[in-house]
């Protein structure tokens, strides 16, 4: 509840050019599911277990990487044009 | 060393968090991104100390495959493709939480721990699947891959009975001690053809705010397995861009003119329920 209070609040007062970064920075966070998929396939025995699991921390890293990246970008050429 | 692993993850979360406040203001923004990205390198490395954690070797290579990927799309695409790429990785994150419940369901630990955690997985998984499919179309549409508006014969009919079909075979699985891997599959491949029914009859001009959508719900999902792995890094960072994407996703809506219904219309307000 706290955490969803704190979303609310983060996001209320938010001008509309940085609505885009924003989404692509709270894309980024969500890629902690790399943290799960980590576990999940730590703990995976059969072998359809580890194949999901697998893919599922590989996708996962690309979704914290690849947001990243793409975030920053966005927001460097944020800070240049702006500045 | 629990306890250290626990620490850590909360100041990932926390550094999230702080992250996130940073990026909402033009002038701080730049620095927020890093912030998040010290936290999530925090709670990667102490992912490594967890408990008896095998197949160590392949998570290095899952991660290098799918950073090394990431990481050279990310930095080659056109400043202009940006929404189509946020749309890819979003997708991957929602792919990454089904293949967490996936693999739960399958190895029958979720439901071990009663049809509580069980139930929560089931619906991770499905919003994951759906965000994955969802996001995979919208990428597609944005790249120029798929022009038109497409929808199925039937389209509102089918997409609630697919709906109805999911709660019907979710809660089976919730509920049995040890579900079978036949509906486990059935299941997962009705929520990724949801996704995909879902998504293609909305324009491209309307694509931002589906992406935004989709990463609210990716960010449930994350939050829901997170629940499941009693991982409380996943459950603040998937529920603060629950909330955050959400209501970014109504002021993005309200940015162009357009309600939420407006933009969605057809069925998708049944799913949004389920979710």
């Amino acid at each position: 509840m706290l955490a969803a209070f704190t979303g609310y609040e983060i996001i209320g007062k938010v001008p509309a050019i940085l609505h885009t970064p924003l989404m692509s920075g709270s894309n980024f966070v969500h890629g902690i599911v790399l943290v799960g998929a980590m576990v999940a396939l730590g703990h995976a025995d059969t072998i359809l277990e580890q194949v999901i699991g697998f893919v599922g921390v590989a996708l996962a890293a690309g979704n914290a990487v690849g947001g990243y990246v793409v975030t920053e970008r966005m927001l460097e050429m944020f800070k240049s044009s702006k500045d | 060393m629990s306890f250290l692993i626990q620490a850590s993850y909360f100041v990932a979360a926390v550094l999230f968090i702080l992250g996130l406040k940073r990026m909402a203001s033009p002038k701080t923004a730049v620095s927020g991104i890093k912030w998040a990205g010290i936290g999530m390198v925090l709670a990667v490395l102490a992912t490594f100390f967890y408990p008896d954690l095998h197949n160590v070797g392949l998570i290095v290579t899952a991660i290098v495959i799918g950073s090394a990927a990431a990481w050279i799309s990310g930095k080659k695409v056109e400043m202009t493709d940006m929404p189509q790429m946020v749309a890819l990785y979003n997708g991957m994150g929602g792919g990454a939480a089904g293949a967490i419940s996936a693999v739960e369901l399958y190895s029958g630990n979720a439901t071990a721990h009663g049809s509580g955690l069980a139930s929560l997985a089931v619906i991770g998984g499905v919003i994951g699947a759906v965000s994955l499919s969802g996001s995979c179309i919208a990428y597609a549409k944005l790249q120029g891959l798929m022009k038109k508006a497409w929808s199925a014969p039937m389209h509102q009919g089918l997409n609630a009975l697919m709906v109805i079909l999911l709660f019907g075979i979710g809660l089976a699985l919730a509920t049995s001690v040890e579900p079978g891997p036949f509906w486990i599959t059935v299941f997962f491949l009705i929520a990724l053809v949801l996704g995909i029914f879902m998504t293609t009859p909305i324009g491209g001009a309307d694509m931002p705010v589906v992406i935004s959508l989709y990463n609210a719900l990716t960010g449930l999902a994350v939050a829901f397995e997170g629940f499941v792995l009693g991982n409380a890094a996943m459950i603040i960072a998937g529920t603060v861009v629950g909330a955050a994407g959400s209501l970014l996703t109504l002021l993005m809506a309200k940015a162009m003119n357009r309600s939420l219904a407006n933009v969605l219309f057809s069925g998708f307000g049944a799913s949004d329920e389920a979710a």
